[in-house]
């Protein structure tokens, strides 16, 4: 079975909700992990690389942990289109999709705990929810973790902890994420001063895809940077706070956009929804950008009961693996064939969703402020 | 633009050297550059940018302070941690660990690990704080004893860590 038939299709894991989900679009814990015996992947021969694969690869999928129906394949057995596909999920990263033969993937049918073999490290194993579960990551990553080790020796040190090959990563090896929709501070122009206050924190603000990736509509990811020093308790409940804060911030942009400046927040909604709805050619960066606003709409109830799973429906269907799966030929598309193909696409499925609808914005206004 | 050894990978080292008034280029992947002696400056600034800030100096501290060391065990060199700022293999963590704690401290909260311990390692990691608790405890006695100028005390107390510090 290839990885495109294990995956639901995007219009089922769009449906996936959790608390929080205006905001927050998806919880992710990861922890880096290293054999004992074998050097890292970074600097290990093929033959090491190979050895390390062959003994990781049955230690994870015999874990009952996981489930019956996994998902299991070394890389260079993935068509480039169906790894592209994978990042587009937020299941593998950029890194993890340029390697071949000596790493592989291993995924649950639940789709929520992925691991990826011989990427930067030995193992990275990575549990996902929608919303903001953060706790309930870092149970589950934490009870996949005590499964491997009665299966595998992971190299630790009683001073460092566990031994990874970046030392950024180094001790719990954990790496805390959740990914943030945040158009009203972005409006509001308060996102720079949000940014740099997480920073102060210790913790990062990237892209949509991670390290050194552009924030794509309106997308933010915010994740923790020390690892040694304090328990992964600790760090969860750190960013759990600061996430909490972050989404109390956005609320109270959009709320205050909406009592000062609603006619700027219809202009920018009410306008994608008309570009979406009838270009002819339109580039992934601007459909992003674009169907964020159109989120927001929902989120503040501009297009009735229209689901915001329909909007992030949208949101992943641009993005070009998935747009060329999508195509009838499944060939590769040049760039201007997939703006054609992106436009028509949602030309076709933004005509499920009815004109804005002004009052809801502005006549919850007037409910809200006092007479 | 491929390497001018293997013709197999991209060549990322280019170097243009001028010897008896000829100007030769060459354009090498790195492991034939390495493998040829060419040098790349660029590439120290990669510890920088993966470490943040200051890292790079730091690095050069810790590398000065383990000399030419390498691992015994995957021969990874001080030169490759330097470049890379990655390790090589576990063992790495306690031949570089000299210079490494230095590094440490410009990225983490602290410098040893409070988190999960593997379930084997459990009764070791305990005793070594219990020891470690012991030995602060003795210290604190010690530093009293002085303090109130009970010498005969504090000779007590010295030996008491003495011995404990040989049993450890």
């Amino acid at each position: 079975m290839s990885i495109i038939d294990f995956l639901v299709p995007p219009s089922e894991a769009c449906l996936r909700s959790g608390p929080h989900d205006k905001i927050v679009l998806s919880s992710r814990v990861r922890l880096a992990r290293n054999l004992r015996t074998v050097p890292f992947p970074s600097h290990s021969k093929k033959a090491e690389r190979i050895k390390a694969f062959e003994t990781l690869m049955p230690a994870v999928k015999s874990l009952t942990l996981l489930g019956e129906e996994i998902f299991a394949e070394s890389m260079d057995k993935l068509p480039a289109l169906d790894k592209q596909v994978l990042v587009e999920r937020h299941l593998i990263s950029r890194e993890h999709a340029a390697k071949n033969a000596g790493s592989g993937i291993v995924l649950n049918r639940e789709e929520n705990v992925c691991v990826m073999v011989n990427e930067e490290d030995h193992l990275r194993i990575q549990a996902l929810r929608p919303g903001l579960q953060l706790r309930q990551a870092w149970t589950a990553i934490d009870a996949v973790d005590t499964a491997l080790q009665e299966k595998v020796e992971f190299a630790f040190s009683e001073r460092y902890g566990f031994l990874t090959a970046c030392p950024t990563n180094l001790g719990t090896g954990i790496r805390v994420s959740a990914m943030l929709h945040l158009p009203g501070l972005v409006l509001a122009e308060q996102i720079n001063q949000i940014i740099q206050a997480v920073n102060k924190l210790g913790l990062a603000v990237r892209g949509l895809y991670g390290e050194g990736t552009e924030a794509l509509g309106n997308v933010f990811q915010v994740s923790n940077q020390m690892t040694l020093g304090e328990p992964e308790n600790d760090i969860v409940e750190r960013i759990n706070k600061v996430l909490l804060q972050i989404i109390e911030h956005e609320e109270n942009a959009r709320l205050s956009q909406m009592e000062k400046k609603p006619a700027v927040l219809l202009n920018h909604i009410g306008r994608a929804y008309g570009v979406l709805a009838n270009s002819w050619s339109i580039s992934s960066k601007e459909a992003m950008n674009l169907i964020s606003f159109l989120r927001l709409g929902v989120d503040l109830g501009v297009f009735g009961k229209t689901p915001k799973s329909l909007t992030d429906e949208l949101f992943l269907r641009s993005q070009p693996a998935h747009l060329q799966l999508a195509h009838p030929l499944r060939e590769k598309l040049g760039s201007d064939e997939r703006d054609l193909f992106r436009a028509q696409m949602l030309r076709e499925r933004t005509s499920l969703i009815p004109n804005p609808d002004p009052q809801a914005l502005l006549g919850r206004r007037e409910e809200g402020s006092p007479e | 633009m491929v390497c001018q050894f293997c013709k197999l990978k991209e060549a990322s080292v280019h170097v243009t050297e001028i010897a008896d008034n000829k100007v030769k280029k060459v354009d090498a992947c790195a492991a034939c550059a390495k493998e040829k002696n060419y040098n790349d400056p660029a590439a120290f600034a990669i510890a920088d940018h993966l470490l943040g800030l200051g890292a790079a100096q730091k690095m050069e501290e810790a590398s000065e302070a383990v000399g030419a060391l390498s691992c015994d065990q995957c021969g990874y060199t001080q030169a490759d941690f330097k470049k890379s700022g990655r390790l090589g293999c576990a063992h790495c963590y306690d031949i570089f660990s000299d210079g490494l704690d230095s590094v440490l401290k410009t990225m983490h909260k602290d410098i040893r690990h409070r988190g999960k311990v593997p379930a084997g390692m459990q009764s070791a990691m305990q005793s070594a704080l219990e020891g470690a608790h012991r030995l602060q405890s003795l210290n604190r006695a010690l530093q009293a004893a002085i303090a109130q100028e009970d010498f005969e005390s504090a000779a007590q107390w010295r030996d008491a860590i003495k011995a404990f510090k040989a049993s450890e």
